[in-house]
């Protein structure tokens, strides 16, 4: 599955939020098919980099490339083109809280690639029968617990037909006992290809999968590499040490 | 009792009948222009332009700082007198009070409308946007639908107002429940028998919208947006 395409190359992206650099000149390149996990303490700028590669939060600074071509954040067919091209999953789902799961997972397909009604439908069932939902379409997210709606939000993307997934913090807002549902799914998602961006602090977890771990930190990545690399017995690497700390505090193994 | 109550259906429930008409003949599309103009400003009041914000926050200001009583005067006696580039308007007393009415209702609900709009969490936008919804696809199939639940409660009860409110459209002439009851008792010196049964009237149309209103908010339930204690 793996191969050479580039699907999405950052190049330099500044952000300043409320006055702070947020984001101090990020580059990155993800190939086709690839992981690329975040990692890093709060406030290091996991999310602002995220909502920035779509531009929910338009970049100050710097380039992004889907497919080689340059995005023109000012251009609104180029930021539909882009966000069409670009799945994002949140930390607290963002489901619409007055659609059935179903309906949540349609309703980009009829507004925004103008599908009619049936084959919509059809389509997000599939998605939702792919995360294991299929029996929870006709319930509202009020009656679905938190894996579950973190798997329909997932489904929701999924049907958009993305190039690449931005996943932000997927399971940070969850119970840990629903942690394993949702991480399945993504595991799912990553055997079957597709391209990943992932903030998290499942480091176990995504060091199976992942190609690449970025730690960031005030605003930059300061450290690149396999996390087989970054995780070894003995490496003095910064993501070690804060993988370690990491794992004091929520018994998780480091790798 | 019994002179009482020949008096009341004789006299008093025919005239009152006719005014009826008249009432919820304002009633009706008012209320509903009422909501109408609510949504419309209430929406541009959270989302809208910063012109077109203040714009709308001038009509509410003016709306809600007036008395109505004073407002009614001016769609009817004093628009006539208002001359733009030669022409001037003159309204019915019925048009006076159904514009009087939407207009002043439409300030107040578009502040429910507000509230119910700022009831919705942020991230929804967010993940309309990054669906690549339209912003105003988002606001109109995935926040205001949401908005409107919320604020449906406080819609209703300024349509309760609305009922009751309406009878000073006799003061511009309308022949409606309070103006013909006026009527009758002014004729017929049985002011206690007429002013009862008119609100008696008011109280069935009051009953009558709650359950109306009961009705809409049972058929627009979701989960997770149950009108509680209604």
């Amino acid at each position: 599955m793996h191969n050479d395409t580039v699907v999405l190359r950052v190049e330099n992206v500044v952000k300043h939020l409320g006055g702070q650099r947020i984001l101090d000149g990020v580059s990155l390149t993800v190939k086709k098919g690839r992981l690329k996990v975040l990692i890093g303490p709060s406030g290091a700028g996991k999310s602002t980099l995220l909502q920035c590669i779509n531009f929910l939060l338009p970049p100050d600074e710097g380039t992004v490339y889907i497919e080689d071509r340059k995005i023109n954040g000012k251009s609104r067919k180029d930021l539909l083109w882009l966000r069409q091209r670009v799945g994002m999953i949140f930390q607290d789902f963002n489901l619409f809280d007055h659609l059935t799961a179903m309906e949540n997972v349609r309703v980009a397909l009829i507004k925004v690639k103008k599908m009619d009604k049936r084959a919509a439908t059809n389509r997000a069932m599939e998605e939702l029968a792919r995360v294991g939902l299929a029996d929870k379409s006709g319930l509202y997210p009020a009656q679905l617990s938190g894996g579950q709606k973190q798997r329909v939000s997932v489904a929701r993307a999924l049907a958009m037909d993305p190039e690449v997934m931005l996943l932000d913090e997927p399971t940070s807002a969850l119970d840990p006992e629903l942690i394993g549902e949702v991480l399945a799914v993504i595991r799912d998602l990553a055997d079957a290809g597709m391209t990943m961006i992932m903030a998290t602090h499942q480091i176990g977890f995504s060091s199976s999968l992942a190609d690449e771990f970025l730690f960031m930190e005030k605003g930059r990545i300061i450290e690149r590499g396999s996390p087989a690399e970054l995780l070894a017995r003995g490496s003095c690497s910064r993501t070690m040490a804060f993988c370690a700390k990491l794992s004091e505090l929520t018994g998780e193994l480091g790798g | 009792m019994n002179e009482a109550l020949t008096f009341a259906f004789e006299r008093v429930v025919p005239g009152l009948n006719v005014g009826l008409w008249a009432s919820v003949g304002i009633i009706v599309p008012a209320a509903l222009l009422g909501v109408v103009i609510g949504i419309l400003a209430g929406t541009i009041r959270v989302y809208g332009g910063v012109w077109l914000r203040r714009v709308t926050n001038w009509y509410v200001a003016l709306f809600r700082g007036t008395p109505l009583v004073v407002q009614l005067y001016f769609w009817y006696f004093a628009l006539p007198y208002v001359h733009i580039g030669g022409v001037s308007l003159v309204l019915t007393p019925m048009q006076a009070a159904v514009i009087g009415f939407a207009l002043c209702s439409g300030a107040y609900q578009s502040e429910y409308i507000r509230g119910g709009l700022l009831s919705i969490k942020r991230g929804q936008l967010l993940a309309a946007q990054a669906l690549g919804i339209t912003p105003v696809n988002s606001i109109l199939f995935i926040v205001l639908p949401q908005a409107f639940r919320r604020a449906l409660p406080g819609c209703g009860n300024e349509i309760i107002y609305l009922i009751k409110y309406s009878s000073l459209a006799s003061i511009i002439t309308v022949n409606e429940l309070t103006g013909v009851g006026r009527g009758i008792a002014k004729a017929t010196f049985q002011n206690t028998e007429v002013y009862v049964i008119v609100g008696l009237y008011y109280l069935v149309l009051v009953t009558l919208a709650g359950w109306v209103l009961r009705f809409a908010e049972h058929r627009l339930a979701i989960p997770g947006f149950e009108v509680k204690n209604s």
